[in-house]
């Protein structure tokens, strides 16, 4: 009888065999290389804002200090958005007629809230306290980066949890003295280790990995 | 941040968007010409009626959401799915005082039936989130009861009525005013003769004042007071013994021994957070103190007082007066006993007693049930005074009311009145008369003949579909007042959040009738304590009122009347069925009934949710052959109800007991239709038990949901008891009623505590399974309501449980309350089979349970010994009702479908704690943390702390003999244990 | 492999008569005859609507969750727990012949292995079916698997359900294997029969260019009996890892160490009940008589009364252990199991698994087709009442009485059970159409051994 299947097939069964496992390994390794991409976490991603603010220019530039606008990071668990108010304080004087700032004056006029959107955007179920991490010597940069480079706010990190727990598993990576905590141009110097070790011990510094100390 | 959710009446403003254009540009005609279309109907039912116990109907909003949830969810299956953007939106101007993100307190007042309960709200972001009891308050003493605990759920219910109504279609304030004005000029002719104004109980310094002002300008107007649960008999009887009316105040810190007839002053009377406070207090035996006073209970159903009881007689409730007849002739304060021969109670018990409470005297009190006849008030009143316990145990002290009136009395006025035709126009200030007023009166019939009738209530009821005029009430978390506790001390009630809807408070309206109409209920309650608080710098006397809750030195103080004589007939025995009428303990008359977490509560004694029942006896219903949830036709002079039957021990014999305020029909969708009306049978003389009634059994069931379907405890040492003298004769008897393993015997390495090792003890001895713990943490940890239909099926979620058993004979049994929560096991059963590792062992010793890494295998439920786990069969959390969203507590997460929770030991407030410690540069001390079961505990027998610290009252009360571990020879070590609970029974009634 | 030691009284292992040929002809023609039987399609088509009930039972469930079934606290567990350890325990029986009796030299085995190794695939295709859906959020069950997530966490290696995971999914596979290779020379032969080019290729991809070379059959050979040697512990291991999921517990009536004993021989006791209920029929409607003999079904009804002793001894023994114990819940729990509410699931389980077996000592019954296959379904039903019994008598009443409750199935639960059943029949309908329900080549062997006339392998 006729052959159906010329010999080579023989040489393809025995590859698809071998393949088969490769391919399934292949595409388990894409589906964690997305989830770990930019395009699922967003950062990296400058988010479109209502006003075009620039913390470059506020902060590196004008030198004006976080807590100027993000009030509440020492207390709350909340940092704090700034009033319209706030942005006024300045802006009733300069730029007063910039059309950027539009938005801003006629919240200010109309008494109608701008809308930001958020960059920073962690879970419901998972909960995040400012003040405590600034209180133990946790950099703003450490989690929000270069903000003093951003002409348009973008999500310097994942917030993966994996992420999180870099630092939660081993802060003695990342604390700074609290002097610098809102110094974005802090380095550690030669000495890191003996510095860091010196402030875990000055500032009670514990890893804290229980569930519940973010989630409840 | 959720300030923009506090826009005032959302919804209303949708609607109109919603219809506005297709309806033209004017607004209230277009709504008004909506109000009969179809549509509109539907839209007020997806607007206003969205409740989460109805997520079981065809399509609605709540299934077109679990189609979304079950769509993302399988988007979910491939874990790269973006978060979706959300919006921040900051103030314009920022308020002062407000830091987003933290928690404000503020003082305030809970008012039922007038009597005020000092309450501490909590406030997130200008939202109030949870209730708290005020310490500073003398009726609260930083406890509250399940009705404050709920009411915060009352404001942010979305069946609310939220806009004023003329003939049930929508009006406005001004057109209200118009009318006001028009009726007003037609009475001032005739000084008001037609004008009638019905309030409930009023205590409130400030509105009595503008009642008065309103009389002083109208003096032939006339104003009523009704409530169906009054306390008629209470100042009937105090008007017998001293010819007044008296508040009566009970300090059972000073008593030895007390005897509660036909009462239960643990619950619902006015001071009773106060009574379990200090009778708490007399309870609590430790190793030094080994001291117990002793309470004996007469009483037809069982109540939270009899079940805590060292001796408790089961009595037909017409019976109890004959019995404190011949007590009080044996006590010599009558001179007729009863024709009774040997006495109801029997002779030994009854001597017994008298013994006990003669070797007593001054430091014992006899406390009469408010809902039993004025002549044993009087009884009880002479007893008291023959035993010498005024002033001692007993305070009076001048009534708290404003203008003390027998509430039946004065609904029969008015009714006769509006019979007569002399009423032209009603003016309802609360209450739900129609529904509830003496089924004799016919109140519905005669209120046609008024012309006017305008009604002010928190939500359309009964009586608002039978008026012209409905005008939404303020809840008084939204507006200005002020009422007198028990004690007389007054005290302000400050809102925390402007009005919701388009509401006004009772002092607005009075206002409006003093033709004061704008003035806000702040100006009218301050200008009246200005008037008050003459001497000293008012600003500050008001602040630091408004501060502490409660007005400086305005208690009451004593006055001592004399006791009049009274001559009262020999009393007979009762004879036949007797039916006694009470108010729901979760319910009360009715005004609750839309309240969803007091509607699922397990009630005290019964375990019934979303119902109420006829109680009867076991030994009855074998007579009757009757069995639960069998409907009975009950029939009394000519009218009858049909109600289901439920059998609880320690009910009298030949007596059912009907709990008021259910079937009500005009109500929200969590109320509508639960339960049987029982008010066709209450009539206007005003009784409380009836006997003379029939019964009739009839084949039709009713399927009652019970949360706790078995009393026994088949002979397990669950709840562990004995007498104080065995106790203090052998004090390890708790520890060898069941033996714990050797915790090396685990496979698993132990766990280490080097920092805090958090615990909790709950002293049995002091729990009085007043359920206030229950809706505490319902209100604080978010848990959902289920409906009747789930709980039948065994699904409630509450995370903190009361348990209740019965020991001994069926018709007087002892009644054992234990709560139970998460035990937070060291070697906790639940951990070790939880696939993916979502409860877990925290190393400060919390069981934690992670909900959003759940898969839901409910494998941890199966191995948790103690079935305190709760899963989310459905999505039960109301992700839609806008109100819900509001009354969420921010720290805690909202649980989704699928997901297993349970006790936390309020980790939320444990994590605030540590992070203002932390930032204080200190360590968390004894009483930094307080969870919402334990803050809320009217005898405080919760107490939670760091185990660590041998110095906190947690580790003290662990190293007590009566600290035992429920189930603990299972090995699980449960971090929270239980002192056992001791009785004090009379040495001469013990049963050798 | 053939031996001389079978007993002459003894019925054969196929009748007299048949050549290579023959078996080739008759086997194949089952698969290869043009016109489908009627009852196939009628088979097909009730099996094909229950399946399609699962389909809509999961759809509803993922849709509304796990509400719709009857569920509790403290019943948490209930119809999907109850059906996975009764398919997985139906799946013993083909792997057992195949791999245990192929070790054992018992040729016997030869005309039933090919379907029961198919029914053991498909009952366990049904049984996975169920850890996956009974969860509260099924979306989220690869959580279960190990792999390196950005949440940086692992399952808990402590559960035994994570256990479950491998012991099931690695038993899927090497059966799944094991068949294939079984297969193989069969496709070959199909291939080499069958007229249609479509049929062709498809056998021939399947069947992987095999021309039954030496050097074929001796790979074939190691191959089949590596895999045997493989899938034998698997047997063992697999439903003593599901009985870990209930003996692992605390619940009384769970915590025993007798579980995976007694599981296990509970599931070769219901496979093998199981094949007979398959066989019965087919050999009837296909028939198949000549190759399913009655040796054959008196083989299968020996094993099935020595599994049904253990499983009795079971039962005892978790009696007796609650009563030596003196431990006052497990005493209670037995207590219950008798004389609560449920007593009487207990007693018909007693009835069907311990009471009606009893019946094959005697010889005339071993005989009789149609009581063997009684005596099969009352085995069927018996082993699904014993999980439930396991399952839902044990939590329903655990340590607080306050929270006892009851539990019954709802119409959803009762859904995807027959839904289950309606998966694993379409499976074994459509292989009885497609592929040879009976190892061809295998029953030549059998030719051999009988030492009848041979014939050159093709």
């Amino acid at each position: 009888m006729s052959q159906l299947f010329h010999p080579s097939s023989n040489a393809i069964a025995k590859v698809s065999i071998f393949g088969s496992v490769f391919f399934v390994g292949f595409a388990a390794w894409v589906l964690l290389a997305i989830e770990r991409s930019s395009y699922v976490t967003q950062a990296q991603v400058v988010v479109e804002q209502p006003v075009p603010f620039s913390h470059r220019h506020h902060v590196a530039q004008l030198g004006i200090d976080c807590r100027y606008c993000h009030t509440s990071v020492e207390e709350s668990s909340f940092a704090g958005i700034p009033a319209t108010k706030t942005c006024m304080t300045c802006h009733s004087q300069i730029h007063t007629t910039a059309d950027i700032l539009e938005p801003v004056r006629e919240s200010w006029q109309t008494g109608k809230s701008l809308e930001w959107v958020r960059v920073h955007d962690l879970p419901d179920f998972v909960y995040f306290n400012h003040s405590i991490h600034v209180k133990k010597g946790i950099g703003c940069e450490s989690c929000h980066g270069p903000v003093g480079e951003m002409a348009l706010t973008w999500r310097e990190h994942s917030l993966n949890m994996e992420w999180c727990l870099e630092c939660h598993r081993a802060p003695e990576k990342f604390v700074r003295p609290r002097e610098f905590v809102f110094d974005l141009n802090w380095k550690a110097g030669k000495d890191k280790k003996t510095l860091s070790d010196s402030l875990v011990q000055a500032y009670h510094i514990e890893s804290l990995t229980n569930c519940s100390i973010c989630h409840r | 941040m959720k300030e923009k959710d506090i826009e005032k009446n959302t919804t209303l403003t949708e609607l109109s968007d919603k219809f506005g254009q297709k309806y033209g540009k004017d607004y209230w005609r277009s709504l008004e010409a909506l109000s009969q279309t179809e549509e509109f109907q539907q839209a007020v039912q997806n607007e206003f009626k969205e409740s989460p116990v109805e997520w079981e109907n065809s399509l609605n909003r709540r299934h077109f959401l679990q189609i979304m949830g079950a769509s993302l969810a399988l988007a979910g299956l491939n874990a790269c799915t973006k978060q979706p953007a959300e919006k921040i939106i900051p103030h314009v101007i920022a308020p002062e005082k407000i830091t987003l993100g933290k928690p404000l307190f503020f003082a305030t007042s809970f008012v039922l039936s007038g009597y005020a309960c000092g309450v501490l709200a909590e406030s997130h972001e200008g939202r109030p989130t949870k209730i708290e009891g005020n310490p500073e308050h003398p009726a609260s003493l930083g406890a509250t009861d399940i009705f404050a605990q709920a009411s915060i759920l009352n404001l942010y219910d979305p069946d609310r009525s939220q806009v004023i109504k003329n003939i049930g279609q929508f009006s406005s304030w001004e057109a209200f005013l118009n009318l006001l004005r028009t009726q007003l000029e037609a009475q001032s002719g005739k000084n008001g003769a037609g004008i009638r104004i019905l309030t409930e109980t009023v205590t409130s310094p400030t509105l009595a004042a503008q009642l008065k002002t309103f009389l002083k300008k109208y003096p032939s107007a006339k104003w009523h007071q009704y409530e169906p649960v009054n306390r008629d008999n209470v100042k009937l009887g105090s008007q017998l013994a001293f010819g007044q009316y008296v508040e009566t105040q009970y300090h059972l810190e000073n008593a030895d021994v007390a005897l509660s007839l036909d009462g239960d002053f643990f619950s619902g009377m006015p001071g009773s957070l106060v009574h379990a406070r200090k009778f708490g207090e007399r309870r609590k035996v430790d190793g030094h103190h080994a001291q117990m006073n002793r309470l004996y209970a007469v009483e037809s159903s069982l109540t939270l007082t009899g079940a805590m009881a060292d001796h408790r007689l089961a009595m037909k409730a017409g019976d109890v007066l004959t019995f404190a007849q011949d007590l009080a002739y044996q006590l010599n304060a009558t001179k007729e006993k009863s024709q009774h021969n040997k006495g109801v109670a029997g002779k030994k018990w009854m001597d017994a007693l008298v013994r006990d409470l003669k070797s007593n005297s001054g430091k014992c009190v006899v406390i009469p049930g408010e809902f039993q006849a004025p002549e044993v008030h009087y009884l009880a009143h002479a007893i008291n005074k023959a035993l010498g316990n005024i002033g001692k145990t007993v305070r009076y002290t001048k009534s708290v009311e404003a203008s003390p009136t027998v509430q039946n009395n004065s609904i029969r006025e008015l009714t006769d009145d509006m019979k007569n035709g002399l009423v032209e126009f009603l003016v309802i200030l609360g209450g739900n008369p129609l529904f509830n007023a003496p089924a004799d009166l016919n109140f519905g019939e005669k209120l046609k003949t008024v012309k006017t009738r305008v009604h002010v209530s928190p939500e359309e009821n009964e009586t608002s579909e039978w008026c012209h005029w409905q005008i939404p009430q303020s809840h008084y978390l939204e507006s200005w007042s002020d009422a007198r506790a028990f004690d007389g001390a007054a005290s302000i009630i400050q809102p925390l959040i402007a009005p919701l809807y388009a509401s006004k408070s009772f002092h607005e309206i009075m206002a409006a009738l003093n033709d004061q109409a704008g003035k806000s209920d702040y100006e009218i309650v301050r200008e009246y304590w200005l008037s008050q608080l003459k001497k000293g710098d008012f600003e500050r006397s008001w602040q630091i009122a408004l501060h502490d809750g409660v007005v400086a030195g305005t208690a009451f103080p004593g006055i001592s009347p004399t006791l009049r004589a009274f001559n009262l007939a020999p009393q007979e025995a009762e004879k036949g069925l007797e039916v006694v009428f009470r108010p729901d303990p979760n319910i009360w008359d009715g005004r609750f009934a839309n309240n969803g977490w007091l509607q699922e509560l397990p009630k005290p004694i019964s375990k019934l949710t979303w119902d109420n029942a006829a109680i009867i006896s076991p030994a009855s219903a074998r007579v009757h052959g009757l069995e639960n949830g069998q409907s009975i036709e009950i029939k009394r002079n000519n009218t009858s109800i049909k109600a289901p039957v439920w059998i609880v021990p320690g009910q009298a014999n030949e007596t059912i007991t009907l709990y008021l305020g259910y079937g009500r029909i005009k109500t929200g969708k969590v109320g509508a239709n639960a339960g049987v009306n029982i008010f066709p049978l209450k009539t206007s003389d005003g009784k409380w038990s009836a006997s003379g009634i029939s019964v009739k059994a009839t084949k039709e069931q009713v399927e009652l949901a019970s949360t706790q379907d078995h009393g026994s405890m088949e002979g397990r040492h669950l709840v562990r008891e004995s007498s104080l003298a065995d106790y203090v004769a052998h004090p390890e008897l708790f520890h060898e009623m069941g033996h714990e393993p050797d915790p090396e015997m685990s496979l698993y390495p132990p766990y280490k505590y080097d920092g805090y090792a958090w615990g909790m003890v709950v002293d049995l001895n002091a729990c009085t399974g007043c359920n206030a713990c229950t809706v505490a943490c319902q209100s604080e940890n978010n848990i959902p309501i289920v409906g009747k239909e789930e709980t039948l099926k065994g699904r409630e979620m509450h995370w903190i449980r009361v348990d209740r058993y019965y020991t001994g004979d069926e018709n007087n049994p002892e009644v054992a309350h234990q709560p139970v929560m998460c035990m937070h096991c060291e070697d906790a059963p639940c951990e070790v089979v939880c696939p993916v590792a979502a409860t877990t062992h925290s190393d400060e010793g919390l069981n934690e349970m992670t909900y959003n890494r759940c898969v839901g295998t409910r494998y941890c439920s199966n191995n948790c010994p103690y079935k305190v786990r709760r899963f989310n069969f459905f999505k039960y959390a109301d992700y839609i009702t806008e109100s819900a969203k509001l009354m969420h507590n921010p720290d805690v997460t909202v649980r989704f479908r699928g997901v297993m929770e349970k006790c936390t030991y309020c980790v939320q407030r444990i994590s605030s704690a540590r992070i203002k410690a932390k930032k204080e540069d200190r360590s968390i001390q004894d009483g930094d943390i307080v969870t919402a079961c334990q803050q809320v505990c009217p005898t405080d027998a919760i107490i939670f702390g760091d185990i660590n610290d041998e110095n906190s009252r947690v580790a003290k009360a662990k190293a007590e003999h009566r600290d035992y571990g429920l189930l603990a020879e299972l090995g699980t070590r449960p971090r929270t244990s239980y002192l056992a609970k001791l009785r004090n029974p009379n040495p001469e009634l013990i049963e050798s | 492999m053939a031996t001389e030691s079978k007993q002459k009284n003894q019925a054969p292992l196929i009748e007299p008569g048949h050549t290579f040929g023959s078996v080739s002809d008759k086997i194949s023609s089952l698969v290869l005859n043009k016109k489908t039987p009627t009852f196939w399609f009628i088979g097909f088509g009730i099996s094909f609507m229950l399946m399609n009930l699962l389909l809509l039972a999961i759809a509803y469930l993922l849709f509304k969750g796990i509400g719709i079934w009857g569920v509790n606290v403290p019943v948490a567990w209930g119809f999907a727990i109850i059906n996975l350890v009764w398919w997985i325990g139906i799946g013993h029986a083909g792997t057992l012949i195949s791999a245990i009796l192929l070790l054992l030299r018992q040729e016997w085995r030869t005309s039933i292995n090919r379907f029961a190794e198919a029914m053991t695939l498909f009952a366990v295709s049904a049984a996975g079916i169920f850890p996956l859906i009974h969860t509260g959020r099924p979306w989220l069950d690869y959580w279960l698997i190990p792999y390196p997530n950005t949440m940086a966490l692992w399952p808990n290696f402590r559960s035994p359900l994570v256990w479950d995971v491998f012991a099931i999914s690695t038993y899927a596979t090497v059966s799944l294997l094991f068949w294939y290779v079984g297969l193989v020379p069969d496709f070959a032969t199909l291939r080499d029969r069958t007229k249609t080019t479509g049929a062709k290729i498809i056998y021939g991809v399947l069947s992987m260019g095999w021309r039954g070379s030496a050097v074929h059959w001796h790979r074939y050979e190691t191959a089949y009996l590596l895999l045997a040697g493989l899938a034998t512990p698997l047997v063992i291991s697999v439903h003593t890892v599901v009985s870990f999921d209930f003996a692992m517990g605390i619940v009384p009536g769970w915590h025993a160490t007798i579980f995976p004993p007694y599981f296990v021989a509970g599931a070769i006791y219901a496979g093998f009940a199981m094949v007979l209920t398959l066989a019965i029929p087919l050999r009837k409607v296909y028939g198949l008589q000549d190759f399913i003999t009655m040796r054959h079904l008196k083989n299968m009804a020996k094993v099935m009364l020595a599994t049904g002793l253990i499983v009795a001894y079971g039962y005892s023994v978790e009696a007796f252990t609650a009563w030596y114990s003196a431990t006052e819940y497990e005493g209670f729990m037995i207590l219950n199991r008798m004389t609560g509410p449920y007593r009487y699931v207990f007693w018909s389980l007693i009835i069907c698994n311990v009471a009606v077996p009893q019946l094959l000592w005697i010889s005339k019954v071993q005989n009789s087709v149609v009581g063997l296959f009684i005596i099969a379904m009352f085995v069927n039903v018996g082993m699904w009442l014993e999980r439930y019994v396991i399952v839902i008598t044990s939590l329903h009443r655990d340590f607080l009485p306050s929270s006892w409750d009851m539990y019954s199935g709802t119409f959803w639960d009762w859904a995807t059970y027959i839904g289950s059943i309606g998966l694993f029949l379409t499976l074994m309908f459509l292989f009885l159409r497609v592929i040879p329900s009976i190892s061809i080549f295998e029953m030549k062997t059998l030719v051999i051994g009988r030492g009848d006339k041979k014939e050159d392998k093709k």
